[in-house]
């Protein structure tokens, strides 16, 4: 045992080094919707992310205005986390590597 | 009608207004789409409500495994306290959330079946509108959303 340990221990470091999006982060987007009210996209970022209002509103605009916008960004683990929160606010959001 | 502000804002949560007839309409819209996220999870209408996380669908797959039960979940809970706060005179701040979720998610499959999109033409919907009543509704609705925003915010 004493010899086979250290080699697994190498393989893993050496698959994760292989993966060339491992240290790239992940982003979580959301995304224009018609139904979403602007107070209401604003006051959600608020909620979920504490963000100040003026932060929140310059999200929510360009939400708005040029249709998607980045949120948050993390681990995948942590994205997962947020893209569901915020469809428990029924936001239309996604997320993918940076 | 009376067109008086139905939500505001109160020192421990959040004041309603409501006269009895719209409590009866918002206890019914919670019931009917508690119902229908129960038995008909996949109807095209509540697309809006599990929207996808991933474009790749092994990743999806993971994504819905582990949420798909707790945004069901948390989505009847919230429409359950609609009905069930629909006569208070005072919402919780919890109970406050739960609405703005609840009357949020009644928009979401409101908006998905009535096909509304940004520019939709309200000035052009009159009583002879095929779907008069559920335009009226998600009207109503938004009103009422506005107004628990503003008293939240």
């Amino acid at each position: 045992m004493s010899t086979l340990a250290p080699a697994e221990a190498d393989l893993e470091v050496e698959e994760l080094a292989d993966d060339p999006d491992y240290d790239r982060p992940w982003v979580v987007i959301v995304w224009n919707d018609p139904v979403n009210l602007m107070s209401y996209v604003t006051l959600v970022f608020q909620k979920l992310f504490g963000y100040t209002l003026a932060h929140a509103t310059r999200l929510m605009l360009q939400v708005h205005n040029e249709g998607k916008s980045v949120v948050s960004t993390g681990t995948r683990e942590k994205a997962e986390l947020d893209v569901a929160r915020l469809h428990s606010y029924g936001l239309w959001a996604t997320m993918q590597r940076d | 009608m009376d067109a008086g502000p139905r939500i505001s804002r109160a020192p421990d949560g959040v004041r309603l207004d409501l006269p009895e007839d719209e409590r009866a309409l918002l206890s019914q819209v919670a019931r009917e789409l508690r119902a229908l996220i129960d038995e008909a999870p996949d109807d095209p209408s509540l697309r809006r409500l599990f929207p996808r996380a991933h474009e790749d669908e092994a990743l999806e797959e993971q994504y819905r495994g582990l949420t798909r039960d707790q945004l069901t979940t948390a989505r009847d809970r919230a429409l359950e306290t609609i009905e069930e706060a629909a006569s208070n005179t005072l919402l919780s701040p919890e109970e406050a959330d739960a609405w703005l979720r609840g009357l949020n998610d009644a928009r979401l499959v409101l908006g998905t079946r009535l096909e509304i999109t940004e520019d939709f033409d309200w000035d052009a919907v009159d009583l002879s509108h095929p779907q008069a009543q559920e335009l009226a509704l998600y009207a109503y609705l938004s009103w009422l959303q506005e107004q628990l925003v503003e008293a939240l915010a």
